[in-house]
């Protein structure tokens, strides 16, 4: 079970928290301006990459706050 | 047999009675079940898993494979109990397994002739046919014959207990090493040692825990062991907890956890006599007891003066050909053919660092071609193996394996050297292709006395070093380990949380039959005397449409969302308009998920012109406030809104049916209740017994409908006072399954059963709740996709079947035809007029409306007309009363 450092709270245990994806996806600003396929690109697809992935957290059982941290997908190594 | 020599673990001054297999034998406080066992001249314990061979005691320690037993009774009764780790204790009862019908005349051992026919791969090769076969014939037949020990079939009466703790080092291991380490790191804080063992002398500044198990190494340094509490003790004098799960947070690990010998292999290796070299010295040495008279010793010396001291011949030979005996072994062959007769073989097959712990987190290993043994790479700085479980073991030289019938590689699985030999030869050369095509490593030993013979002979089959194969994965846990330590306080009424309503007492004295909604405890119907179920159910139904029912609705989701942006904040989560709603007014919406389906629907009410209070599902509460509060912290931060879940803070009953006004009219005061003045779909503060209460027009039944919603502390008196005038209007309360029928005859969904995340608003009949005309709103821009514009898409339809069909039933358009149409997602046995009726999703279902179709289900067909969703009151004549 991982340690995750809520930026509010500090480190706590990953039973506070709730995975929400990958971040740094702002939804975008007029999606009726999007095609069809640029929007499926925006709902569905994600990078799942072997590294740095910036990832959403809820610290559900904590503060209630979204926050977004970088976490190394192959050793859990977290940063800024 | 007990002799003079050794026993530093036993208190010879006393003695303890134990059975095995109904057999009084007699041991020390001190012994384990297997040395009391040995000392009592019982080496045969079990039979084994697939061969049913006979198999005795081979190893001292949580490595052992074959002595496999059942200790314990009835409810109390642990199957698979390794005899080497179990403490002995007065009046313990042991049986052993997978023998029938007795230990030494068993059936199954036939299959042990039979052994040429099955080979590596046999279960892919031998039990070919239908899958129907497989479930009814064979799986029973090899679940009985390479059964483990019964489960008990009672609840497990122990407690158990759950502990967390956090430390700057952990020890795991208690023997020379590992205690070195320990006294080391206490100048560096707070240290642990976990043994498995008990009697071990204290150190200072070192917290102890003793018959503890480290079973698994997880993320950032999370240990979780056992500890066994109570097991060593008689069952009646058993306090506390049996075990205690400890998850420990470490900032250092130092893995002190020795290491394995290993077995030679040759055939007959696993006679009963023949065991580790090891495990006999630590017979000798902790409990006083040799296993045998005249012992064969082979791969190492070590020990043997030992032996000879306490009265034993021993004989060292270079290689065994073969071991000889049936249930003991009575001979054996040397590398020059020459036949020596003895009662005991002691392998010495090498080492094995016990690396499990360190490759739970991703540890690598090494193979050292000197030390001819698996060690590992130290590359976590957290991790750090010390002492034997880091490669400083004995420079044996191990014999090489001898070919031959019945040379076993994994003794508990049953896999031989020809096994590993067959499988290579048919390609599975990848050690994880060898090891499940053979199972080999795949008991629950996890491989530890297998796993290095059986990579060293894929290795010497291909050619090559075992280093240049690699090795399978270690996984947790470490040895097996009880559900019951597992769950702990977690079972029972403890495995979630109950929530009940402010009313529920009263409910419970009127005999309410209660059902699960999500976490909630609500009346499902309250049957009359001798009334079933589906009686009752119609008789709530009845009332509610002829005079006036009732409700406890309390348990609907309640979001307060406040602020100067509280209406733009609606207009963008839900797909309906909110912006011009007024104060007192409230209205239907549907919420949808940014996939465009639909996520949740429900009515909210504006309280004030920055102020709405939001209703959703029961079960959907918890996420659409989640749902809700990331999209207003994540995309619309600049939102002056705040959201407040008020579900427990309100109770709500809902009094519905033609006389709900005249009810209401008696005990509320402060409110006109004309239609002009209160009409469906506003709201209008109230005062009932002397509380204040919020009153809705909100109808989930068709019928008029008023919703009193009043802070749950005084909801009994609000609840007693609508009951107290009800007789004289008919009031019959009415739970969950009237609700269901009242709300489907109307057409009405519900989140979870007409929906389930493929359903979108306009296939529940539910476009006009959807305004594309607004800028934007979460889900709008899918409901364009291609996708969700197709003519065949499932939509919601009514069905009168010829008689009761199960939710969930199939939709074809013939009794036989297999393509399925739809399905039925609401289904009740009498609609107000008595005949049953169903909801279903149905491709291009509006088009298909007086069309004929067939639920399949089990071996049924039964016909089905659809209908338009809504059976009752199309017109919406009722909703005024």
């Amino acid at each position: 079970m991982l340690i995750i450092p809520c930026p509010h709270c500090g480190p706590r245990d990953q039973i506070e928290f709730r995975a929400g994806g990958e971040g740094d996806r702002a939804r975008p600003a007029e999606p009726d301006s999007l095609s069809d396929s640029q929007w499926a690109e925006h709902l569905f697809m994600r990078r799942n990459i072997r590294g740095p992935l910036r990832e959403r957290w809820l610290h559900a059982a904590g503060c209630g706050k979204w926050f977004t941290l970088t976490r190394d997908t192959r050793d859990h190594r977290w940063s800024e | 047999m007990r002799v003079a020599q050794g026993g530093a673990r036993i208190d010879r001054g006393r003695t303890i009675a134990f059975t095995f297999d109904g057999r009084r034998l007699q041991g020390h406080p001190g012994d384990t079940l297997a040395s009391a066992l040995l000392a009592n001249g019982v080496h045969l314990v079990g039979r084994s898993f697939k061969y049913h061979r006979p198999r005795g005691i081979l190893t001292a320690g949580a490595e052992e494979p074959n002595a496999l037993l059942t200790v314990g009774e009835g409810a109390l009764a642990e199957p698979n109990a390794r005899a080497t780790v179990v403490e002995l204790y007065d009046g313990l009862v042991a049986r052993s397994q997978n023998a029938w019908p007795s230990l030494r005349h068993d059936f199954g051992a036939l299959l042990g002739a039979a052994g040429p026919l099955l080979p590596a791969g046999f279960y892919y090769k031998t039990f070919l046919g239908s899958a129907r076969t497989w479930t009814r014939v064979f799986e029973p037949v090899i679940r009985r014959m390479a059964g483990l020990g019964p489960a008990p079939t009672a609840p497990d009466p122990e407690g158990y207990d759950k502990v967390h703790a956090h430390t700057e080092t952990l020890v795991i291991g208690g023997g020379a090493a590992g205690r070195e380490a320990a006294l080391a790191a206490v100048s560096a804080g707070r240290v642990m040692l976990i043994d498995e063992q008990p009697g071990h002398a204290p150190l200072a500044g070192v917290r102890m825990l003793e018959r503890t198990t480290a079973l698994g190494i997880y993320d950032d340094n999370l240990i979780m062991a056992v500890e066994r509490v109570g097991d060593h003790l008689p069952p009646g004098e058993r306090k506390g907890p049996r075990q205690r799960l400890w998850q420990v947070r470490a900032r250092r690990i130092v893995l002190a956890t020795g290491a394995h010998q290993q077995p030679c292999v040759f055939p007959g290796n696993d006679v009963p006599g023949v065991m580790l070299a090891s495990a006999a010295l630590v017979y000798l040495e902790d409990y006083g007891v040799l296993a045998g008279q005249r012992i064969v010793m082979v791969g190492s010396a070590d020990g043997a003066e030992a032996l000879r001291e306490a009265g034993a011949q021993v004989t060292l030979v270079g290689e065994v050909r073969a071991a000889h005996g049936g249930h003991h072994v009575s001979a054996i062959t040397d590398g020059g053919g020459q036949r020596i007769a003895c009662d005991t073989v002691l392998m010495a097959g090498g080492w094995q660092p016990a690396v499990h712990l360190h490759s739970h987190l991703g540890g690598k290993l090494r193979f050292d071609d000197e030390r001819r043994c698996f060690v590992p790479l130290e590359a976590n700085p957290a991790i750090r193996s010390v002492g034997a479980a880091a490669g400083d073991i004995p420079r044996d030289k191990p014999p090489a394996a001898v070919a031959g019938r019945k040379a076993f590689i994994d003794f508990q699985n049953d896999v031989t050297l020809a096994d590993i030999d067959l499988a290579t030869r048919e390609g599975f050369v990848s050690v994880e292709h060898l090891k499940r095509y053979t199972t080999t490593g795949m008991a629950t030993d996890q491989g530890k006395l297998s796993n290095l013979n059986a990579l060293t002979r894929l290795a010497h089959n291909l050619g090559g070093s075992p280093g240049t194969v690699g090795t399978t994965t270690f996984r947790p846990p470490y040895t097996p380990v009880t559900f019951g330590a597992l769950a702990a306080h977690d079972r029972g009424d403890f495995i979630d949380p109950t929530r009940v309503t402010p009313l529920h007492d009263w409910h419970v004295a009127a005999g309410a039959t209660f059902e699960n909604v999500g976490q909630w405890k609500r009346p499902r119907f309250y049957p009359q005397p001798g009334e079933s179920m589906d009686e009752a159910v119609v008789r709530e139904c009845r009332a509610v449409r002829t005079d006036v029912g009732l409700l406890d609705a309390s348990t609907l989701g309640k979001i307060d969302v406040r602020g100067p942006d509280a209406a733009a904040f609606l207009e963008l989560v839900y797909a309906n308009r909110w912006a011009k709603l007024a104060p007192g007014k409230c209205r239907y919406g549907v919420m949808l998920g940014e996939d465009g389906m639909v996520l949740d629907d429900g009515v909210s009410a504006r309280i004030g012109e920055q102020h709405f209070l939001t209703f959703t599902t029961t079960g959907n509460a918890a996420r659409v406030f989640d749902h809700m509060e990331d999209y207003l912290q994540t995309e619309w931060p600049h939102l002056r809104v705040w959201l407040e879940s008020v579900t427990e803070q309100w109770a709500a009953m809902v009094v519905t049916g033609p006389r709900a006004r005249d009810l209401l009219g008696t005990i509320a005061s402060d409110v006109d209740f004309s239609p002009g003045a209160f009409p469906h779909l506003a709201w209008r503060d109230a005062v009932i017994a002397g509380h204040p209460v919020r009153l809705f027009r909100i109808s989930f039944t068709g019928e008029l409908s008023i919703e009193v919603h009043v802070d749950a502390r005084f909801a009994s008196a609000v609840w007693d006072a609508i009951v107290a005038v009800g007789a004289a209007f008919k009031l019959c309360p009415y739970g969950t399954e009237a609700m269901h029928v009242l709300r489907a005859e109307k057409g009405y969904i519900i989140i979870g059963q007409e929906t389930d995340g493929t359903v979108a608003a306009d296939d529940l009949g539910l476009g006009w709740a959807v305004a594309m005309t607004k800028p934007d709103f979460i889900g709008k821009r899918s409901l364009t996709r291609s996708d969700m514009l197709r003519a065949d898409r499932r939509q919601l339809v009514g069905l009168f079947p010829a008689e009761w069909i199960p939710e969930g039933a199939q939709l074809t358009t013939a009794a036989g035809d297999t393509a399925m149409l739809g399905h039925v997602t609401s289904s009740y046995p009498h609609g107000h007029d008595g005949r049953p009726f169903a909801l279903a999703l149905v491709a291009g279902g509006r088009r298909r409306i007086g069309q004929t179709l067939f639920a399949r289900f089990a071996d049924s067909a039964v016909r089905c007309t659809i209908s338009d969703p809504v059976f009752y009151d199309p017109e919406g004549a009722r909703l005024d009363g």
